[in-house]
């Protein structure tokens, strides 16, 4: 984050501007932030049966994936390590714009789904955790006798 | 002439798309440069990478296996394209690009010209 040192300064008025109108546009964040423009990137989607969530995380490995479902609150961690140099050698680094560390993303997930029921996958850089929503929460129809 | 226009046509249309800007590292050594670009959801069949002229352009599409019947509720990825480009100068050799696609990282390795690597001057004493 851009901070300003001189009062005047150009940037760090482009920069206020920007998070007012950011403000002003977006809705309230909830109790866990907003995390948009975190990472893993994350999309949410339901079906009738299950919650489906997708993690934009490159460059893992699968293994070290942290996925814990406790109480209703999916949470999403692990690390990332740099695919920099450690600098010994004679290399420049000219863009140096993705992800490392260490990460954690969290989602609240509705009442109904079954925490018995969850399954995570790994490919080509994105996670999708999958959860069943309970059976009998699912809509049925109601014989008449 | 016709067919040539209509592939100027389409072409554009392509960049028109409106696409993903992935963020990247590029690293410089002696012997080349070291591209690594996140592109989450990209499978190997789905990335298309072209030298055009000086320029790199990488672009991919995200192939997601989306049930049938799903709602989003939450989008941060909401494009599924990615294309950026990198214009390359004269000491890298565009011919012996080599790259790998792994768990959605690319890696792209552009060495430069034999010619344009550092060498040692031997000074002989007359």
């Amino acid at each position: 984050m851009y901070r300003s040192l001189f009062p005047r300064d150009l940037f760090a008025e482009l920069d206020r501007l920007q998070q007012e109108m950011q403000q002003a546009f977006d809705q309230s964040p909830g109790i866990r932030g907003f995390g948009r423009g975190g990472y893993p990137a994350l999309n949410v989607g339901g079906t009738p049966s299950s919650v489906e969530i997708y993690a934009f995380a490159p460059g893992l490995n699968p293994g070290a994936i942290d996925v814990n479902l406790d109480r209703g609150v999916l949470t999403i961690a692990g690390e990332r390590q740099p695919s920099l140099p450690n600098g010994d050698e004679k290399t420049t680094v000219h863009a140096n714009e993705r992800f490392t560390g260490r990460f954690r993303r969290v989602v609240s997930l509705p009442d109904d789904v079954d925490p018995n029921a969850i399954s995570a996958n790994y490919s080509d850089g994105v996670l999708r955790v999958s959860i069943q929503r309970r059976a009998e929460a699912q809509p049925r129809r109601i014989e008449v006798q | 002439m016709n067919a040539i226009t209509q592939t100027n046509e389409s072409k554009l249309q392509s960049r028109q798309e409106p696409a993903l800007w992935p963020p990247v590292d590029v690293i410089e050594d002696s012997t080349g440069i070291t591209l690594y670009a996140d592109l989450p959801g990209v499978p190997r069949d789905k990335l298309s990478l072209r030298v055009e002229g000086d320029t790199l352009n990488i672009e991919g599409e995200v192939a997601l296996a989306l049930p049938k019947d799903m709602e989003a509720n939450h989008a941060e990825v909401h494009l599924a394209r990615y294309r950026r480009a990198f214009l390359l100068t004269k000491e890298l050799d565009a011919d012996k690009v080599n790259a790998e696609l792994s768990q959605g990282v690319l890696r792209v390795r552009i060495p430069k010209a034999e010619h344009a690597q550092p060498r040692k001057i031997a000074v002989n004493v007359a």
